[in-house]
């Protein structure tokens, strides 16, 4: 017995590939997806994230390998059972917020709690809004209950907080969150790093159609960086002498000098020999950003 | 500053209008079609803008009439169909498939006294006298005759039909493939078929709402009445509606170019509205344009409707056109649910 076939997840990928013309878009990925876990999938674009969703949504057939909802082949209970939130989706012209949710709701056999579903999403100072006069977060937040009007038991969401103001995103998080609690599973795709590192057990990056790492933030991070940068505002970057400086550094945002070290009480007594001025200095463990960057690419190709 | 935002628009869009190649084939191609279509039905020996029957013998032994009916028939514009049947020829006559019957023999004509195009060949022949008191002699039709207006009426109802169920089903799945909002219902349980009957049920209840408020508006307007069964009626435009909105289902059931579906649809609208006797009748038309015209939906809506506002038809009266709004009816909604595609490529 492999060890796939031995999991019990929800969702169980294995082995799937997508092919348009002569590119892979996406080469053999497996994963598996646990009963109320978060599972982000990161990377790039072009890296093959919304091929390998849409393959799992049943949008898109894939060329070959598996894809099984409760270790079953996917039939109609499978999207009876899951909700899914596009990015980008239009809503429908001239209706309300609430007639939305309820021509959403009579979809599906299986419902959850219209109040429940309102209350859930904060939607109710705008429930008698025309749906092209609401705002980007409250749009979000609306497309989001369309997609758990169902009460699903499997969430796929599209980079849900694609363009939305900080505030607007801590709405969604908390939705995420309550959604977490109440054991559902949920399929996460992201540009934001720190949403990712918030909402997900596991992630996935990936880049060129393949997974090109798989785990928990902390068991990635552990494995592929370690220490900590250390942040030097711009103000001192023309008096720093930093030549043959014994840590890796960069011009990062904004000019300032990021530094990426093991061992931090050694980098700063370095620094300190060397006379640079350390107002401002900033210390912060190093993220998933520093990671996705190491691992993509990313800051080059884009 | 304005102007520059303006040109900026006017390159970026016409940018997306000539990049958009299916839409811009299509607009240099659909002019060449309709007057190609044109140039075959209504060249003037084919179809004249007027029709004219002629009953029995096509010359007169009066040298007076002879020389009226040398001098009208010379007139442009005018088709001859003839005719041995006096009663074929009234009845055509009274439901405006005929302008005007006129017998060389007996020196007499006939016209219709509520239709504009009757009133105008009787103009024409007068206007060719011949001998002070030796010329065509008017008759009157005995009977009741349609007058023009209830003729007319069920022809522009089918009409408005035909445009709210191509365009009203058509350009909104289009728009709705191109902006993801059938993306997002392909993600629910929802098939193919069901969104489509969903749609189509829905047009066809809004369809016959406005074909109802415009049908009572005229009738308190102009007094007409309907003289078959308000029931039949009713059967026959929503079968005739049904047909529209699948027709125009299954055009759009893979697009996802608005320009491009336009113009399919008005393809498909303008040549049923010239051939379906909207408008005027085909009669002295070449057969295949008759034959033509009985593969549109429209066709089978208007006559049915007419014979039975017109002339009180029965369900058997009308049975065929019944039947064939239900095959075409059928045929489209399965050739749609086949051929749908919730995203656009």
């Amino acid at each position: 017995m492999t060890i796939f076939e031995a999991t019990q997840g929800i969702l169980n990928v294995k082995q799937i590939v997508k092919t348009f013309g002569h590119f892979k878009a996406v080469d053999h990925v497996s994963f598996s997806i646990e009963k109320g876990a978060c599972y982000g999938l990161l990377g790039p674009n072009g890296a093959g994230k919304t091929t390998t969703i849409e393959m799992v949504e049943g949008l898109l057939s894939q060329d070959s390998g598996d894809i099984l909802y409760k270790q079953e082949k996917r039939g109609r209970r499978f999207y009876e059972e899951v909700g899914i939130q596009f990015q980008n989706t239009e809503l429908p012209h001239y209706l309300t917020v609430r007639e939305t949710l309820i021509t959403f709701r009579n979809l599906y056999q299986r419902k959850m709690d219209l109040d429940e579903l309102i209350s859930l999403c904060k939607l109710e100072d705008i429930l008698h809004q025309d749906n092209r006069k609401i705002s980007g977060g409250q749009k979000q937040r609306l497309l989001l209950a369309m997609a758990i009007a169902n009460d699903p038991e499997l969430l796929f969401l599209d980079e849900p907080t694609t363009g939305l103001d900080p505030q607007a995103r801590r709405h969604l998080w908390d939705i995420v969150f309550q959604l977490k609690s109440k054991n559902k599973s949920i399929v996460l795709t992201t540009h934001y790093m720190d949403e990712a590192q918030i909402l997900c057990d596991t992630i996935a990056i990936m880049d060129h159609g393949m997974f090109i790492a798989e785990g928990s933030p902390h068991d990635l991070l552990e494995e592929h960086l370690s220490g900590a940068s250390l942040i030097l505002p711009s103000a001192v970057k023309d008096q720093a002498n930093l030549e043959g400086f014994p840590w890796p550094w960069f011009i990062v945002r904004e000019n300032n000098i990021e530094i990426q070290t093991q061992d931090v009480s050694s980098c700063l007594a370095e620094l300190m020999s060397r006379h640079i001025d350390l107002t401002g200095l900033i210390v912060r463990p190093r993220n998933l950003e520093d990671l996705y960057i190491k691992l993509t690419g990313q800051a080059l190709r884009n | 500053m304005v102007f520059i935002r303006i040109w900026a628009l006017f390159v970026a869009r016409n940018k997306e209008f000539l990049r958009d190649r299916s839409s811009l084939g299509w607009s240099i191609l659909f002019p060449f079609l309709v007057i190609a279509g044109f140039s075959l039905m209504f060249t003037e020996n084919s179809r004249g803008m007027y029709t004219v029957g002629i009953l029995g013998k096509t010359m007169s032994n009066d040298p007076g009439i002879e020389d009226q009916l040398q001098r009208f028939q010379k007139t442009r514009f005018l088709v001859l169909v003839p005719f041995d049947d006096f009663d074929t020829a009234i009845d055509k006559l009274k439901h405006h498939g005929l302008d005007m019957i006129l017998s060389p023999e007996s020196g007499e004509y006939w016209i219709s006294e509520s239709s504009p195009s009757s009133y105008i060949v009787e103009k024409m022949l007068l206007s060719n006298p011949g001998e002070p008191g030796k010329g065509f002699a008017k008759r009157v039709i005995k009977g009741r005759e349609v007058p023009y207006v209830e003729w007319l009426f069920p022809g522009i109802l089918g009409m408005n039909m035909m445009f709210a169920g191509l365009f009203g089903v058509g350009f909104v799945v289009v728009r709705y493939r191109k902006n993801g909002m059938l993306k997002r219902l392909s993600a629910t349980p929802i098939r193919a078929h069901e969104y489509l009957v969903s749609q189509v049920l829905s047009r066809v209840f809004t369809m016959l709402l406005t074909t109802a408020v415009v049908y009572g508006g005229c009738s308190f307007l102009y007094h007409f009445t309907c003289r078959g069964s308000y029931l039949l009626l009713l059967l026959i435009f929503f079968l005739g509606a049904i047909s529209m909105v699948a027709m125009g289902l299954l055009v759009a059931a893979r697009l996802s170019s608005e320009e491009l579906a336009s113009g399919l649809l008005n393809m498909i609208a303008w040549p049923m509205m010239f051939l379906s006797g909207v408008w005027f009748s085909l009669e002295g038309s070449k057969p295949w344009v008759k034959t033509l015209a009985q593969a549109f939906p429209l066709t089978h809506l208007i006559e049915g409707a007419r014979q039975i506002m017109n002339d009180g038809a029965g369900f058997w009266d009308i049975r065929i056109h019944l039947l064939v709004l239900l095959i075409m009816s059928l045929v489209f909604l399965a050739l749609g649910s086949l051929f749908f595609e919730w995203k656009k490529h």
